[in-house]
């Protein structure tokens, strides 16, 4: 039953997307036209890329809210070396960007593992230093559309078979997490230790180790997200770029049915949440709809999950408290 | 290397273990042969599960050395355990219930597994089916461990015991919540593995089950080794003997009041599958005893009527009148106590002060308008301090730091200072020492001739016996058997606790 | 924080149990080397009437402060509290603003309206039984939004002018009203959890939720009261800050509640519950008002400042991690 229910969850969610799509194309039929569509499929791969390393983070029973901040780092930092190295390679920048998050979110893993800081307490203090240090770092001042390489810009743009690189490189990142959460040994753990984290102790299992290398992953992709930033919205501004980002990823892992006391989630419910915010944040601009519904959407999606998933275990009479989580 | 029959698998010599300031296990010897099933018979609190633990690396013996074969072996920690070839099967199963039988089956137990090792989920499951197979089990491989059975995730654990290849197999009440049928499941299983040549240790409270399957019982008592026996030169009245142990003293005698009107009468009460058709009556001065194993519904008893976890059936008198009880607020209310079964758990504070303890149920009587008043509260503190002889430094002294027996008496006194009608005690001296059971028992003592009524749940057969004006016996959630105190002894109670039916009637 | 590393372990554990006891001492110093380095930063910090003025800029962090110090000791917590006073703000000039409502209509209501915000939290928390983390998330991205969706990006203004400017008002010509008003709620709160029934309540739902139930305590009303007095905060708290700035803006007190769990927790309360005064949640309010104050009179932006905050707050949680350890 419980497999049923959840994996109406998931066809739920896919049909209340399309519902969406439907109504938004009756009331404005540009809506379903090959721009806009071609608009979400720009978006959603921000989101997936960091949705995927959150989802493994929630799934140990943690959370990283400093993901938007350290989206905001690596993007000014990487900015920033545009400017002072205009031809540096795109990989190399890639490069930086990756080692950057994995340090910031090392760092994360750091507070929680070893110092035993509640991960909700810990990374609220991240995501106001990693911001702080965007703004030290760059002195309040904005990378601009003319530091950003052309190059960088193409990869949202120029799509070969019409699918833009990010998204190439996105669905690339969503199967990297599918097989690792799948196949690897390590990522079999992860899933262990949010389920019942006791048990993966007493079973030998490196609880810490594994909570550590969770928050590092996170950050890294969080880091080659702010590249992706930089490449989808052509600028990198401290006080702006991705401010408020770690709500929209949080909202796509729980709508998409990751378990926020950890232990079950998916990368194909995972995506499914992201299609859904994807849709929300186009369909909101196309009918004209203010931008400033999108946050009170995603609070009351993080509610109604929250609740929906809580009530249906209660039902199962699976008994798991989250105080531990705190 | 000699005949295996001559050396033993495992040896433990001189292990001693204490929590704090409670000494659990003595100076404890016990071996284990190749193939055999290794009885640890007790009464709660003997340490039969402590010293499971220890083998198995979940706790450290501050003394005291466990040898394989004839090597000594530290085991400080599970992996360790595993690395030696010896599993633990806990009570409740340490299953994962996110992930599917195979994947519990394997997690954390292969040795050879590294950081990055690939899964082949075909193989896996292959195995993981190879494994139930070879326990008889029927159970899908790719079915999530969520919403099995107990005994289904029993099997789990049994199969990841198998897939480390274990020699050794310790099994703490394994069949406390099987049905009969799971319970003969298990027990070919068990008879299987030992024909292979597994050695296993087995803790049960159920007498009939141990000598059913034991080849060897071992017997514990406060946390001494009392002696080992052969099944086939043992019986079980001689086992209950060696469990129960010291003569009843003197010091567990009730003294005679008359019973006067009822206090508590409880009709056919029942909560859903907890517990069925329970009567029950204490009358004024009386003190009646509630016996039973653990997880026959003594305590789920005790939590109904005291509005915790609320009846769902059945009718409660008190006092001469119906009443429902749906918080723990409405007992009080009605002049009923409970003193909870797990003291840390459920009934203390431990940073707040003693003062603070015994206030924290009749914060209302005592402060009426709301305002605290440290002194009236500290006065009313040291009332208790005096009377029940508490040692501490003062009222205002934290009672984390006392020892278990003190605090039990300050759970006691915060109770008494409600001015109940009714006293329910879960346990009261369980983890105490000798001298603090004795002033709970003089009190228990004092308390009936005010007149007052108690509910007494023990698993302490001595205490039950020695206290109780009347006794009846739960097993399974139903009434087993009612004794008065002239008729009960140590026999008959755990006969019809354990479901012996013969030795019942 | 020991000063002198001693070499002994001894007095390690020694200084470490006596700190466990008393970490409102660590707050103290913290705020005397906040203070210290304040004044080295910049010469006006130490003028006095600016001293006393510059407290208005974190009264309204201070008030949400108070209430969240119940929250935290009863073991939960309320991220919401931010996002919570600016919707009390954006309703409270929809209301006047808007649809004309008198002023002195519209604080009652303001007030009632933050309760309300707190009711709801509370009763996700107490009935359905979710963790108050989860709860309070969603509703600080709701609060926020419903925000934005009645104002949009506009500052609204045009509320009475007596309503204006309230921490202009001073007493005795140097103690501005929010100051005084925060005061007041400080020794509110802390009479109300060090001297009540209901306060003991507090403190025993944190140390063992189990054994207050078990003692006949009324954990869920209690739990449900701290919530709505959490919103009552939002609702001060929002009025205060349009008086303050003279419009109702969605983006008040944006990411504010990072400094105020960083005072309650950098005042001692232990952030999983059942310890905490509110003296030294009030002495960690002045360290974070100094720090940001001095910082900003040497010129340091606000977002800069953030990584002092941020770093305090786990700085603060470590070294109370630490401490329990000797206990």
């Amino acid at each position: 039953m419980a497999e049923k229910l959840l994996r109406f969850r998931e066809l739920g969610i896919v049909a209340f997307t399309l519902v969406l799509i439907g109504v938004a194309a009756l009331v404005e039929p540009r809506f379903i036209e090959w721009e806009n569509l071609r608009n979400i499929l720009r978006y959603i791969p921000l989101i997936v890329v960091v949705a995927m390393g959150q989802m493994m983070v929630i799934v140990s029973r943690n959370i990283d809210l400093s993901v938007g901040s350290t989206l905001g780092f690596s993007a000014i930092v990487v900015g920033n070396l545009f400017i002072q190295y205009p031809d540096l390679p795109l990989w190399a920048a890639a490069l930086v960007a990756t080692l950057i998050g994995a340090g910031l979110g090392a760092f994360n893993g750091l507070l929680v593992a070893w110092l035993n800081i509640p991960a909700i307490i810990a990374t609220l203090g991240t995501l106001s230093i990693y911001r702080g240090l965007v703004f030290l770092i760059s002195g309040g001042r904005q990378v601009d559309p003319n530091h950003i390489p052309t190059g960088l810009i193409q990869l949202s743009q120029t799509s070969p078979f019409g699918i833009p690189w990010l998204v190439i490189f996105a669905a690339g990142v969503a199967l990297a997490t599918f097989l690792f959460l799948r196949f690897v040994q390590t990522g079999r753990e992860i899933y262990a230790i949010g389920s019942n984290p006791g048990a993966a102790a007493l079973r030998g299992i490196a609880v810490r180790k594994n909570t550590f290398l969770v928050f590092t992953v996170c950050g890294a992709l969080a880091g080659i997200a702010g590249l992706m930033f930089a490449s989808r919205f052509g600028y990198v501004n401290p006080s702006d770029t991705g401010v408020g980002f770690e709500l929209v990823v949080i909202s796509a892992v729980i709508i998409g049915g990751t378990n926020v006391f950890g232990g079950s989630g998916t990368v194909a419910g995972t995506l499914t949440g992201c299609l859904l915010l994807g849709v929300i944040y186009v369909g909101l601009a196309v009918l004209g709809i203010s931008a400033f519904w999108q946050l009170a959407i995603y609070g009351l999606a993080i509610l109604l999950a929250v609740t929906f998933d809580t009530l249906i275990q209660r039902r199962l009479g699976k008994t798991k408290d989250g105080s531990d989580m705190l | 290397m000699k005949a295996p029959q001559r050396v033993p698998l495992l040896t433990a010599r001189g292990i001693t273990k204490a929590f704090g300031p409670v000494t659990v296990l003595r100076d404890v010897g016990f071996d284990l042969r190749r193939g055999e099933v290794h009885s640890l018979m007790g009464e709660n609190g003997a340490g039969k599960s402590t010293l499971l633990k220890i083998l198995g690396g979940i706790h450290r013996a501050d003394e005291g050395e466990i040898l394989l074969g004839e090597t000594p072996v530290a085991i400080p920690d599970p992996r360790a355990a595993q690395r030696h070839g010896i599993a633990l099967i806990h009570q409740e199963p340490l299953t994962f219930p996110d992930l599917d039988v195979a994947e519990n089956i394997f997690l954390g137990h292969d040795r050879n597994a590294s950081f990055f090792s690939l899964i082949n989920w075909r193989r896996r499951y292959a195995e993981a089916r190879a494994l139930l197979d070879s326990l008889g089990v029927k159970l899908d491989p790719r079915a999530k461990v969520f919403g099995l059975s107990i005994a289904d995730q029993q099997m789990v654990e049994m199969a990841g015991a198998l897939s480390q290849k274990a020699e050794v197999l310790l099994m703490d009440e394994p069949t406390a919540s099987l049905t009969p049928d799971e319970v003969r499941q298990l027990f070919a299983i068990v008879r299987r593995l030992r024909d292979q040549g597994t050695a296993i240790v087995f803790i049960s409270h159920r007498l009939e089950e141990v000598f059913e399957i034991s080849d060897r019982i071992t017997v514990l008592r406060d946390g001494r080794h009392v002696a080992t026996r052969e099944r086939s030169e043992t019986r079980v009245d001689e086992v209950i003997r060696l469990m129960v142990g010291r003569p009843l003293s003197s010091f567990y005698e009730k003294s005679a009041v008359k019973p006067g009107k009822p206090l508590l009468e409880v009709r056919q009460l029942a909560r859903r599958d907890r517990f069925q058709g329970i009567d029950l009556e204490v009358r004024a001065g009386e003190i009646v005893g509630m016996a039973g194993l653990v997880g026959a519904g003594r305590t789920d008893v005790a939590r109904a009527l005291f509005g915790i976890a609320p009846a769902t059936g059945g009718e409660i008198v008190v006092e001469g009148r119906a009443v429902t009880i749906r918080s723990p607020a409405d007992a009080i209310r009605l002049g009923i106590a409970l003193v909870p079964e797990d003291r840390q758990q459920h009934g203390l504070l431990p940073p707040f002060s003693i003062a603070q303890n015994i206030s924290a149920a009749s914060l209302g009587q005592l402060f009426p308008n709301s305002w605290i008043q440290p002194k009236r509260e500290t006065a009313a503190a040291e009332t208790f301090r005096t009377q029940l002889k508490i040692v501490s430094r003062d009222a205002r002294q934290e009672t984390r730091e006392l020892s278990g027996g003190n605090q039990q008496k300050v759970v006691l006194a915060k109770w008494l200072q409600t001015d109940p009608t009714l006293l329910i005690l879960d346990e009261p001296t369980r983890g105490i020492d000798i001298g603090a059971k004795q002033e709970v028992h003089h009190l228990m003592n004092e308390l009936s001739k005010q007149g007052k009524g108690i509910l007494l749940i023990s698993s302490d057969l001595p205490e039950i016996l020695g206290m109780s004006d009347r006794i009846i016996v739960l097993c399974e959630g139903r009434v087993t058997g009612r004794f008065s105190r002239a008729e009960a002894t140590p026999e008959i109670i755990m006969a019809a606790a354990t479901g012996h039916k013969e030795a019942a009637r | 924080m020991t000063t002198k590393t001693p070499d002994s372990p001894v007095s390690v554990r020694h200084a470490g149990r006596l700190l466990a006891r008393y970490p409102e001492a660590v707050t103290f110093l913290i705020l005397i080397l906040a203070f210290v380095i304040s004044a080295n930063l910049s010469p006006y910090f130490l003028d006095l009437p600016y001293l006393f003025d510059s407290t208005s800029l974190y009264m309204e962090i201070g008030i949400l402060a108070l209430a969240m110090t119940l929250v935290i000791i009863t073991g939960n917590i309320d991220l919401s509290v931010a996002s919570g006073l600016a919707l009390v703000a954006a309703i409270a000039a929809i209301l006047h603003v808007n649809l004309g409502v008198p002023m002195i209509l519209v604080i009652p209501a303001a007030l009632l309206t933050g309760c309300l915000l707190g009711l709801f939290n509370g009763l996700l928390v107490t009935r359905l039984k979710l963790p108050s983390l989860t709860v309070t998330l969603g509703t600080l991205a709701l609060y926020r939004g419903i925000a934005q969706i009645l104002m949009g990006d506009h500052s609204v203004s045009g509320f009475p002018s007596w309503f204006l400017g309230m921490d202009a008002i001073t007493v005795g010509g140097i103690i501005p009203l929010p100051l005084i008003l925060f005061g007041i709620l400080a020794v509110a709160v802390g009479l109300l959890l060090h001297k009540t029934v209901f306060g003991r309540h507090v403190f025993a739902i944190g140390t063992n939720e189990a054994a207050a139930r078990y003692s006949g305590m009324p954990v869920d009303r209690v739990k449900l009261i701290v919530f709505i007095l959490s919103g009552l905060a939002m609702g001060i708290g929002g009025l205060l800050m349009i008086s303050r700035l003279g419009v109702a803006r969605y983006d008040f007190a944006m990411g504010n509640e990072l400094a105020v769990i960083t005072a309650v927790v950098l005042g001692g309360v232990h952030i999983f519950g059942g310890r905490g005064r509110i003296i030294g949640v009030v002495l960690a309010l002045f360290v974070i008002g100094f720090l940001r104050e001095g910082m900003g009179v040497a010129d340091i932006s606000p977002q800069s400042q953030l990584v002092v905050i941020g770093g305090l707050l786990l700085f603060s949680v470590a070294l109370g991690n630490w401490m329990r350890k000797f206990q």
